[in-house]
């Protein structure tokens, strides 16, 4: 889409606050609607967009897929992780309270840790399946739409 | 409105417009969840719904074709089972309490203890995220294992990681080969 000079401002534009509002809904869940499946689409689709609109080689430069591929393990193992950890510390597996000084400190801790499991995972399943569809071989070219 | 967009999406042969029209479906839905005071469902209804989905579809179809093949054949038992079907479910919300109505049984049940208890055990004002991540946090661990199995199968499927080893690593030739 090298032609297109209007969508490439506007994609330059509208990336880094998508990426902004995704930071915001995944820290933001506990007051507001959203979370971490929420957060993870909207980082997802920042890269998806930045893909789309230039080209998949150079949002591959940016995020490699064995990048995200590992990405996609490390959100799991945070969430269960996060399980691990509290049943280390004496307590039942994913029960937060014993995460904090206090108990509520510790589900705020909990909630917040598998909160970001949850978006690694999302975001980096998103733009793999991207990556496999956008990265097979016979594309439309531009006039074809 | 979601029901001319669904019909209009029936009728279409051109594929571009039906995933086009599948995006406004799914904004439209996303609508109905506001209406329902369901902002988290909404939410997600218009990320992946309406943005995320549409580009896969529209991957998906610059692999393949853009046009439907038509078919000549009229098949009558689809339609009859389609159409028991939904005089079965309209049936069915005929028991359903009117809508909004306080003594519905979704408001009777487990919500008043989740609304009474996590302003105290879990002191976050969202109790859709106390629920999801706290109360219920070993469903929301397999539904993030689900995701991490689909998004594993594609990887496996398409993105042609297999068999001539690590392909992927450094970006594969784009647009340009």
């Amino acid at each position: 889409m090298r032609h297109h000079l209007i969508l490439r401002t506007i994609t330059k534009l509208l990336v880094a606050p998508i990426l902004m509002f995704a930071l915001y809904v995944q820290f933001h869940g506990d007051f507001s609607p959203g979370g971490g499946f929420q957060a993870g689409v909207l980082f997802a689709v920042a890269f998806i967009l930045y893909g789309t609109v230039f080209s998949l080689a150079q949002v591959q430069a940016v995020f490699p897929p064995w990048l995200v591929h590992k990405l996609v393990a490390l959100g799991v193992l945070i969430y269960a992780g996060t399980g691990v950890v509290s049943m280390l510390l004496g307590a039942n597996y994913l029960d937060y309270d014993v995460l904090g000084a206090h108990p509520e400190h510790g589900q705020h801790n909990g909630i917040l840790a598998v909160e970001i499991g949850v978006g690694v995972t999302v975001a980096s399943v998103m733009i793999a399946v991207y990556y496999a569809f956008a990265g097979r071989p016979p594309t439309i070219s531009d006039e074809d739409w | 409105m979601m029901v001319a967009t669904a019909l209009a999406i029936v009728r279409m042969r051109h594929l571009f417009a039906v995933v086009m029209l599948s995006g406004v479906f799914s904004l439209l839905s996303a609508l109905l969840f506001v209406t329902l005071d369901a902002v988290d469902v909404a939410f997600t209804e218009a990320a992946v719904g309406a943005g995320i989905s549409t580009v896969l579809l529209l991957g998906t179809i610059a692999l393949t074709s853009r046009t439907e093949r038509l078919t000549v054949n009229f098949e009558w038992l689809p339609l009859l089972v389609c159409l028991v079907t939904g005089a079965v479910l309209i049936y069915g919300t005929l028991d359903m309490p009117n809508f909004g109505s306080a003594d519905a049984p979704v408001h009777q049940h487990v919500a008043p203890g989740y609304f009474e208890r996590t302003p105290h055990e879990i002191d976050v004002p969202n109790v859709v995220t106390a629920i999801l991540a706290s109360y219920r946090g070993y469903d929301t661990l397999g539904e993030v294992v689900v995701v991490f199995t689909a998004g594993v199968g594609v990887i496996a499927l398409i993105s042609g990681l297999g068999r001539g080893g690590r392909r992927g690593r450094g970006g594969r030739p784009g647009k340009e080969a």
